[in-house]
């Protein structure tokens, strides 16, 4: 159960980072997860009024607000239409729309968590996070880093050209997926994420050119596999092979 | 610590603990259409309206509401009757404890969605979970509610 002595809604960034240097109190993002466990906190240091809840749009890049709810990735037009519906596919088996209109963004990427959708889908594009104080990194950094006290500010999604597919495997339809996979394609290269492996998701960067079916099982063997509760290491080794081919076939038959 | 917000179009006032789940506020402001299932955000029967979107009350910090509109069942009764009598005429009521969740996600999804496919329709009532019916009723008393306006 989730117990806390003070909320507090921060009325600056700055604000927000000095109460979360304290051990003892915690940011909120949607607290889907949050509330999940055991924990008494001091003070629970809520960000939603400091309009960081929007997705902006420039020829350049998307920029979505860490106070973003799943469900605003899932239905956004632009990114949607510019990414080949990436987002609404890895979103939309989360749970449900009550779940994703709760859920934020920067409390799925910040948390890097070894189910995410949400983490698979932005790493095999081009993307980034604002940290508050540690500056713009990219998130194939930012998903090895340690977890710190910062917080994360926005999600920037470069507009590269990339075209992209993305699915998952789930033992029933709104259960936490047993593989995810994502795979976006750029001029001469594949960039294959694997997810809920269930380790966090990892990116392989692979040179196009040779079959998809080679290419996929060389991709599935960059990634660890272990076992939990909803299956083995092996049959997700196998899963991903078979997923990765997908989706390249996917992205070379829309090329085609 | 206090809130203010809009329940069921009428200003209120509440003083709550900093840890008060939303849930727990509305039942304590007697809308007892808002049930307490799961608690690990998965049922559905607690779903009410925060600023016009479907949101888990049972997930939501009660703090969270203030400034909001909030909206439950006993604030959409003419609506929701009419929903629960196409949910009654199919036999899809049963024991009748999912009904007020599942009956705020279906005029959630009347308002986002203009006229959905079953497979969209399942997609967003995914998160309303029944125990007795199956769903199979409750999908063609649903569905029926969404054509009543085509075939009338």
């Amino acid at each position: 159960m989730f117990r806390v002595k003070e909320y507090v809604r921060a009325e600056s960034l700055e604000t927000a980072y000095q109460l979360n240097q304290k051990r003892s109190n915690v940011l909120l993002g949607g607290m889907m997860w949050l509330k999940m466990g055991r924990n008494y906190k001091a003070a629970a240091i809520d960000l939603s009024g400091l309009g960081l809840d929007t997705i902006q749009e420039d020829e350049e890049a998307f920029s979505i607000g860490c106070m973003c709810s799943l469900r605003q990735l899932e239905v956004h037009p632009g990114l949607n239409q510019y990414f080949d519906g990436v987002f609404r596919e890895c979103t939309r088996s989360i749970v449900g729309v009550q779940f994703r209109n709760g859920a934020t963004v920067g409390g799925s990427v910040f948390g890097r968590y070894g189910f995410s959708d949400v983490l698979t889908c932005l790493l095999m594009l081009d993307t980034s996070v604002e940290l508050y104080k540690g500056g713009i990194v990219p998130l194939t950094e930012f998903v090895e880093m340690p977890y710190d006290r910062d917080i994360l500010v926005r999600v920037i999604v470069k507009k590269d050209g990339r075209k992209a597919a993305y699915t998952s495997q789930r033992r029933s339809k709104t259960d936490f997926p047993l593989i995810a996979c994502g795979v976006a394609k750029k001029e001469d290269q594949w960039y294959v994420t694997v997810g809920a492996r269930p380790a966090k998701a990892a990116l392989a960067v692979l040179p196009a050119g040779a079959p998809a079916d080679r290419l996929a099982l060389e991709a599935a063997e960059r990634f660890s596999y272990g076992d939990n509760m909803r299956g083995s290491g092996e049959y997700r080794k196998h899963l991903a092979g078979v997923c990765i081919r997908r989706l390249m076939e996917q992205l070379n038959g829309e090329e085609a | 610590m206090k809130i203010q917000m809009t329940l069921n179009g009428k200003l209120t006032t509440a003083v709550i603990e900093p840890d008060m789940l939303l849930l727990d506020l509305l039942r304590e402001k007697g809308c007892y259409s808002v049930k307490r299932g799961c608690e690990t955000s998965n049922c559905g029967l607690c779903t009410v309206w925060m600023n016009g979107k479907p949101v888990l009350s049972c997930s939501v910090l009660a703090a969270r509401a203030d400034g909001a509109e909030i909206t439950t069942l006993e604030g959409l009764q003419e609506e929701a009757a009419e929903v629960g009598a196409f949910l009654a005429a199919e036999g899809a009521d049963q024991c009748g404890f999912c009904s007020p969740g599942l009956i705020m996600n279906v005029l959630a999804m009347e308002r986002e969605l203009s006229d959905p496919s079953y497979e969209e329709i399942l997609e967003y009532l995914s998160e309303n979970l029944c125990r007795c019916t199956g769903y199979m009723s409750q999908m063609r008393a649903i569905e029926a509610y969404l054509n009543r306006k085509k075939e009338g």
